[in-house]
């Protein structure tokens, strides 16, 4: 049964207030995706940067479709600060949780397993696990002296979101090499995706594709969005649009330049990278 | 021709890297965008230190098969030698904030967050700290917010502490017994006045401080050449800037 539906029905699968996943914006971020979420006009989103979080979840903030965060950082890389998020720290609207890189990956993990928690190295002393009550410190029962390290709870999002090279009719989705982004997969109770193309066949049939592969049986929907992580880069198949970002992190320095942007690149006819 | 000030600070990290060290760099890692840094591995392997250098960033060709959490993974195995870490506050105990400043942090200015740092820093045993701004603004008596800290009380897991920290205008040298920076040389045209003056953490002051060493023509002719082939996918925009635009 095909599980290939339209960028506009994916993104009505998001329901309000949902907690939801998404990647960096170096690795498969579906930013056609978040563009047509903005158009549906979500509401009270709580994103998770895994781990990071850039150019889409400013996009989501500007819109007014995120209550609140967690992400070990908000960057636009190259381009600078993340104009929205900056400014909504500085309004204060924004719940931000602070989380470090790994303890992302590792409540993912924990999720993944089925188990409540798992330990991580490090943080202590930081003031990032004097902010975290929800994260524990307990002496390792395994070490003949004291040897406190880090609980982290399991995190399981309702929905991760992924943009992959390609799909196929089953809703098996190739990610290639970013298989990080398979635990995100196993974590959420539902995953949705866009993919650059459909190919015919099954993706888990074939050996040296299927190491790569997302499987269906994680995967709710499928959508065609070719250069669906545009503006931002996808494997090798193209590279960031680094003048449009630059762009974007000048408009979106004022309320007045982001809602341009969003009426011509979110609202506008064209959606779609013309290039 | 001298050489640029990016290339000055390339070959001062390549002489950290190479410096006798109780744990020897066979794999450096370099995390968010962080050219000088990646090049200085690329220099410190052309002068014939067997390095790994894993680029977190680079897109085509990437080191990791899964991504980020394989490299937080190795980290926490031990099987990254040397990181790269810098902050918006940098204090004279090598502790570092990377989420911004005020009480709380960020109310005065935000900056993106903590990244890997608050992992990194406890289960990499060589870390370079590396802030080419050096000014009092920066360089604090105590960092507004901990990321990382530059140094653990006993019993805490962890595996070294800074080395170094290298900035726009000199080299520190972070003595982790003590939990202090001392000066380790000076780039050329700074001053030991100069540096005191921009710098708003104490620190400790050999009788003599040498100018940091300039790269060589042969340093300088890799960088230009083979670092810059294997780097300029990663870093265009560095790249032409620092070594000039690509003959046609």
């Amino acid at each position: 049964m095909s599980r290939i539906e339209s960028l506009e029905a994916l993104a009505a699968r998001v329901p309000d207030g949902a907690l939801v996943a998404l990647p960096p914006d170096t690795s498969l971020c579906p930013v056609a995706l978040v563009r047509a979420l903005i158009r549906r006009g979500v509401r009270d989103l709580r994103l998770v940067g895994v781990p990071v979080s850039g150019f889409a979840t400013d996009l989501l903030i500007g819109a007014g479709c995120v209550a609140a965060l967690t992400t070990s950082a908000v960057t636009l890389g190259e381009a600078g600060l993340a104009p929205r998020f900056t400014a909504a720290m500085r309004a204060g609207g924004l719940r931000l949780t602070e989380a470090t890189c790994p303890a992302v990956h590792t409540a993912l993990q924990a999720a993944e397993k089925g188990v409540p928690f798992l330990p991580l190295r490090g943080m202590i002393g930081t003031d990032l696990l004097a902010d975290r009550p929800d994260w524990r410190v307990i002496d390792n029962p395994f070490a003949d002296a004291p040897d406190p390290i880090v609980l982290v709870p399991a995190l399981a999002p309702d929905i991760a979101l992924i943009h992959a090279a390609m799909a196929d009719r089953f809703g098996n989705v190739w990610v290639g090499r970013r298989r990080e982004l398979a635990t995100v997969a196993h974590a959420a109770r539902a995953t949705l995706a866009t993919a650059e193309r459909i190919v015919e066949g099954d993706l888990m049939q074939d050996e040296r594709l299927a190491p790569g592969v997302i499987s269906s049986l994680y995967v709710s929907a499928v959508a065609v969005a070719p250069r669906g992580a545009w503006p931002l880069g996808l494997l090798d198949l193209y590279a960031a649009d680094a003048a449009h970002l630059d762009a974007y992190a000048k408009a979106a320095r004022t309320e007045e330049g982001f809602r341009a942007y969003l009426a011509e690149h979110v609202f506008g006819a064209v959606p779609q990278a013309a290039a | 021709m001298t050489a640029a000030r990016e290339e000055l600070l390339i070959a001062a990290i390549a002489d950290l890297i190479a410096a006798p060290h109780p744990h020897p760099v066979r794999h450096a890692a370099v995390g968010a965008a962080s050219p000088i840094p990646a090049h200085a591995v690329m220099l410190a392997r052309h002068r014939g230190l067997d390095v790994r250098l894993s680029l977190l960033q680079q897109r085509v060709g990437n080191p990791f098969t899964e991504g980020a959490r394989e490299l937080f993974d190795l980290a926490g195995q031990g099987r990254i030698d040397l990181f790269f870490l810098g902050g918006a506050q940098i204090d004279g105990q090598a502790n570092i904030n990377l989420v911004g400043t005020g009480r709380p942090a960020g109310s005065a200015a935000r900056l993106p967050g903590n990244f890997g740092s608050a992992f990194m820093a406890f289960t990499v045993p060589r870390i370079i700290l590396f802030r080419e701004e050096h000014s009092p603004r920066v360089l604090v008596p105590k960092v507004d917010y901990v990321s990382a800290p530059g140094v653990s009380p006993p019993g805490v897991f962890r595996r070294g502490s800074p080395q170094a920290l290298v900035t726009g205008r000199c080299v520190f040298a972070f003595d982790a017994a003590r939990a202090r920076f001392v000066l380790a040389s000076l780039h050329p045209g700074e001053t030991r006045a100069g540096v005191r003056a921009a710098t708003g953490f104490d620190y400790d002051e050999p009788d003599h401080v040498p100018e940091t060493r300039a790269p060589s023509d042969a340093d300088r002719a890799a960088l230009a050449g083979p670092i810059r082939a294997a780097l300029e996918d990663t870093y265009p925009q560095f790249c032409a800037r620092v070594f000039g635009a690509r003959a046609a």
